[in-house]
């Protein structure tokens, strides 16, 4: 017995709503923050994370006042994410009530400020989120993207996560951006590529449509835990259904 | 009215650490104070503890430690993660630190191995090594939640264990100290059973 598999709902927010697109378009509402937050709370999630999409300055203190009605009604753990460019933003996140943060572009930019962040604040707070695309129709390596994916760089994922745990990463977010938004399940060689090299925890994201895609992101992709969005917002499962099909299929989990 | 003080000496998250007990209190008062004459007044403490060891102990002024450590000694004390480890003798972590010494063991890396992701980062089990009154109404073998790379790995003080590769000491307790390693403010109902524990404990 070692630690339990953990599934994450992901809320993205868009200035105080939570929203959710395909390829972050077509963007649908999906309702307030707080309250999916304490629904999934209530349904045995076992961490939280929040995305903030639009990230823009104006809409930045919408945020912070999200995380703080969120940390003060669920008390399970909340990642925040999304246009975290400096160590005051993550300052501002933890004192907001966000237990990690999540940094992703920023940290392509400048792979030290994750140093920076890690040894400031530790890096049990500091998720690096890695956003990957595949190179050819093979699937079989990835490169970094950015920007919601509208950006190559050209970094091979692998090498990337590398730098990323040396550099103090505590997890890794992992979403493909081939997948995110299809429901046709998580890209687990991808994920499997990431596991296997890095000693941290890696979630897996991007794809998640049946309750069988979050058992294969752990079982195949040997990730720690899956995120997903989509499938819990709009009711066609329950957090608690998906810990059932873990539970059936041999996983550990907290119930 | 009973105050309880939750040490802020100016790291990390604290917000989660007060809410919850708001969450759970009734009649006491909850605060959160780095200010020694403050604390001196206090019934209860709450030591949280974020981030590296080393800065969370730099971060004691005299002021604060000596009234502290004065409060740790006589009144019930709830000290979370780093503020466990910060209890102990010495930490492996920032290249070998003196810690308050107030409780058994020594803080280590948690032993790598194949198998195991590090950081120790999610829900496990904690296993009861003898009875406390802060166990009340939490079943042995109940999920916690965990995130950390540094451990104890044995202790004379230790009140229940967790398997995470190796059994590491998941809480300790001496007299009038309670410590986790885990995060009883992030672990939903059951962290909250915790506080409230706390809250309830008269020694």
């Amino acid at each position: 017995m070692t630690v339990a598999k953990r599934i994450i709902p992901c809320l993205d927010v868009d200035k105080g709503r939570v929203v959710k697109g395909v390829n972050f378009v077509n963007i649908k509402d999906a309702g307030d923050p707080v309250e999916i937050a304490k629904r999934y709370d209530d349904q045995g999630a076992d961490e939280l994370t929040m995305l903030d999409i639009t990230a823009s300055s104006e809409t930045r203190d919408t945020t912070y006042k999200t995380v703080e009605s969120i940390a003060g009604q669920v008390f399970i753990p909340l990642t925040v994410g999304g246009g975290v460019r400096a160590t005051k933003d993550i300052k501002r996140l933890l004192r907001s009530g966000a237990d990690k943060v999540s940094i992703n572009t920023a940290a392509v930019n400048n792979p030290d400020f994750i140093k920076e962040a890690a040894d400031k604040f530790g890096s049990q707070c500091i998720v690096v989120a890695v956003d990957a695309k595949a190179t050819d129709d093979t699937f079989s390596s990835w490169e970094v993207v950015t920007y919601g994916g509208r950006e190559r760089t050209g970094i091979d994922v692998v090498e990337w996560v590398n730098t990323v745990k040396e550099h103090g990463a505590g997890e890794i977010l992992l979403t493909s951006m081939d997948r995110d938004g299809t429901k046709e399940g998580f890209d687990n060689k991808l994920t499997k590529a990431v596991s296997s090299s890095v000693s941290i925890p890696v979630i897996a994201s991007g794809g998640a449509g049946t309750l069988q895609h979050l058992v294969d992101g752990i079982k195949e992709g040997g990730a720690e835990a899956v995120l997903a969005a989509s499938i819990f917002h709009f009711s066609e499962f329950t957090v608690q259904e998906a810990k059932q099909a873990m539970l059936g299929s041999g996983l550990e989990v907290r119930n | 009215m009973t105050k309880i003080a939750v040490i802020d000496y100016g790291m990390g998250n604290l917000h989660s650490v007060s809410k919850a007990l708001e969450e759970v209190s009734t009649t006491e008062e909850i605060m959160v104070t780095s200010d020694p004459e403050t604390i001196k007044r206090a019934d209860k403490i709450v030591l949280p503890g974020v981030g590296a060891i080393k800065d969370c102990l730099e971060a004691f002024s005299d002021d604060l430690r000596s009234v502290t450590l004065e409060l740790i000694r006589n009144k019930p004390t709830l000290a979370i993660c780093v503020g466990m480890q910060m209890l102990l003798e010495s930490s492996e972590e920032n290249g070998g630190v003196k810690c308050l010494n107030v409780l058994d063991g020594r803080i280590v890396k948690i032993p790598a191995s194949k198998d195991i992701k590090i950081p120790h980062m999610g829900w496990n089990k904690i296993n009861f090594l003898s009875d406390h009154f802060l166990w009340s109404n939490i079943p042995d073998n109940s999920f916690f939640y965990f995130v950390h790379s540094y451990c104890c790995l044995s202790s004379t003080d230790a009140i229940s264990k967790t398997t995470h590769g190796e059994n590491l000491i998941s809480a300790l307790g001496k007299d009038n100290i309670f410590a986790v390693q885990f995060h009883p403010e992030k672990s939903q109902n059951l962290g909250l059973q915790l506080y409230k524990n706390f809250l309830d404990w008269s020694i």
